[in-house]
């Protein structure tokens, strides 16, 4: 429904179009069950960052302050990209896999992976 | 012959009835552009009945005599060191939550107030929105005034205005309030006259004033008596409003129905910055935020509702959410302000033993099992000289700006994600209530000016933390980080030292 507005078909601007963050695109992480990280978080990435380099660098930058981060293999993870199952490809870019600006990449480790 | 006074009715009629009069040369829909376009319809604006009928003369006695009170009590305070008279001085942050977070909104809303004193096409609700606009500004200074005794001793209240407009966790109470004024003069009333200051008012109020009243804050206590009888007009301002739109027309009872739904979500996500308040930064505890939400909510709310359902009204949509989700609510925000201290203008700490047990207490189904583990592992990090920060930047709540840290409810363990598209994009919230909200009104929640956002598009200073920190005006190493090992934690332990009564010692 339109917003209720003085002047009827009013539209404002969308402050977090894909073009306004600088030639990345947000794309939201979150490690389940581990809620000492209060949230999902955050993350500016070019498109073509390679799921590798998600892995590889970005997560454990984030993660590693808590100690179990250390006992994760992230190659036995199950994901879930934007509310379905994923098998995401470490050789393939971020968006080769469809992820895109604000895409929200859950992923669980332990047990809890192949549950 | 000496004039005939007049009595109190009388005067209030002659300061609010007859003073319109029917334009000739401009159409009323032109002098009046904000009243129609919401779709409420009033057909007879001499029908609002003021249940005050103050009149201007008695509204300037009345707060004179509350003004020379207070600054007594200010002046009292700045000369008798009322600084040392608080419990601990981690009791202090919740003041800086105050006035970083609500004293702005009290400007606000004097501003507002003051559109609608124009704005309204009834000369008596013009009248009741003209001394609220007066009330909230004298709030607004009466706070600056009496918490400007703290600022010249504890850290983070420095520039509180420049700070609202920016900091990513005061974006929750101004883009609740930005939301508000940019909405219509009847959602207005219902949003704040009706949800927030009638529905909700007692769950930010009495927490702050009895709080301070248990933490030896008398100036707080001060304001906030100086306000309350304010607060009480308008409370029942905010009643009667309602009252007034649901009789004018039944074609008003669903739209009011949709603001109140909304608003009572919005206030009570608004809320858990204050349920965090009582429950984590009160050294003395006044009540939980379980038991308030249970008093002031559930108990008072449910007969509120109930005698509105006469009119066709039906309790806000999702409170029972909020009933699920009191065990859950504060201990979830405070892990937020945790996580994030190192970016806040105020401190988070460690949780001792003797507040476990009180948490414990207090919230038997939840506590315990869900949070007393993370804190105790929080714990062994900070033991181990690693206190926990969170590197990354949270994912906001498109509506309502809180970090995503709300769980489903009845699982506390996974995060509650909503998502909804608008114009190719995709748009989170934190829950149905706030997704319900951006669906309804799409167009004006995706331009959301959201902190972390706005980081990421480099708005906000550069695109390192300090560089943020300086943009945010937070003076790093005493405005943020844990209160162990802050300047103000080591100023506090001098004044407690300097003021522990000396053994005299025999002499030799």
């Amino acid at each position: 429904m339109a917003t209720a507005s003085l002047h009827p078909g009013y539209t404002g601007p969308v402050r977090d179009r894909v073009e306004n963050f600088n030639g990345a695109q947000l794309v939201y992480v979150h490690w389940e069950e581990h809620l000492n990280f209060c949230s999902a978080i955050t993350l500016p990435l070019p498109p073509q960052t390679p799921f590798a380099a998600l892995t590889g660098e970005i997560l454990p930058s984030l993660y590693a302050v808590d100690p179990e981060w250390a006992d994760v293999d992230l190659s036995k993870a199950r994901w879930m990209l934007d509310g379905a199952d994923w098998t995401p490809d470490p050789a393939r870019s971020l968006a080769d896999q469809g992820v895109g600006h604000k895409s929200l990449i859950r992923f669980w480790t332990g047990p809890s992976a192949t549950a | 012959m000496t004039p005939r006074k007049m009595s109190l009715k009388q005067k209030y009629g002659a300061y609010t009835r007859g003073l319109d009069w029917k334009p000739t040369y401009q159409r009323e829909d032109d002098i009046f552009p904000f009243a129609k376009y919401e779709g409420i319809k009033i057909h007879d604006w001499d029908a609002w009945e003021d249940p005050f009928k103050l009149t201007m003369d008695a509204y300037w006695k009345f707060q004179a005599e509350k003004e020379r009170k207070l600054y007594a009590v200010i002046d009292s305070m700045a000369q008798n060191n009322g600084q040392l008279g608080i419990t601990d001085a981690r009791y202090l942050n919740a003041v800086k939550l105050f006035i970083q977070g609500v004293t702005p909104l009290e400007y606000q809303a004097h501003r507002h107030f003051a559109h609608l004193a124009r704005h309204l096409p009834g000369a008596g609700l013009r009248v009741a929105a003209q001394m609220q606009s007066i009330d909230e500004l004298r709030h607004c200074q009466t706070q600056i005034h009496t918490i400007s005794h703290y600022n010249k001793y504890f850290d983070g209240i420095h520039d509180f205005t420049h700070m609202h407009d920016r900091l990513w966790y005061l974006s929750v109470p101004k883009s609740f309030f930005d939301d508000a004024t940019s909405a219509g003069p009847f959602e207005f009333l219902t949003s704040i006259s009706f949800a927030f200051e009638y529905v909700l008012t007692n769950l930010l109020f009495v927490p702050f004033m009895s709080g301070a009243a248990y933490n030896g804050d008398m100036a707080t206590v001060t304001f906030g008596f100086s306000a309350q009888s304010d607060e009480s007009r308008h409370m029942t301002l905010g009643l009667e409003a309602v009252r007034f739109l649901l009789e004018q027309d039944e074609a008003n009872v669903p739209i009011v129905q949709g603001w109140i739904d909304k608003w009572f979500w919005r206030g009570y996500r608004l809320l858990s910055l204050v349920g965090m308040m009582m429950d984590y930064m009160l050294p003395k505890k006044v009540m939980s935020w379980g038991e308030a939400w249970e008093t002031y909510y559930e108990q008072a709310g449910g007969a509120l509702f109930a005698d509105l359902a006469r009119y066709g009204i039906r309790e806000p949509k999702y409170a029972d959410v909020a009933k699920a989700e009191k065990g859950h609510m504060t201990h979830q925000a405070w892990g937020i302000f945790y996580n994030y201290t190192h970016a806040a203008a105020m401190h988070t700490w460690d949780i001792d033993e003797a507040h476990m047990a009180w948490l414990r207490e207090k919230y038997p189904d939840t506590f315990a099992q869900h949070y007393e583990p993370r804190y105790r592992k929080w714990r062994e990090q900070a033991e181990e000289g690693k206190r926990f920060y969170n590197n990354g930047l949270p994912q906001l709540c498109q509506v309502c700006q809180i970090p995503m840290a709300f769980t489903e409810v009845g699982d506390p363990n996974t995060i509650s994600f909503r998502v909804s598209e608008h114009g190719g994009d995709r748009f989170h919230t934190c829950s149905d209530g706030c997704k319900d909200i951006f669906d309804h009104e799409p167009e004006k929640y995706a331009q959301a000016w959201l902190p972390v956002h706005q980081i990421f598009q480099g708005a906000c200073g550069g695109a390192t933390l300090p560089e943020v920190l300086d943009w945010y005006h937070i003076h790093q190493g005493a405005d943020n980080m844990d209160y162990a090992g802050s300047p103000e934690e080591e100023q506090w332990n001098r004044w407690m030292e300097g003021r522990r009564p000396v053994v005299p010692v025999a002499a030799e």
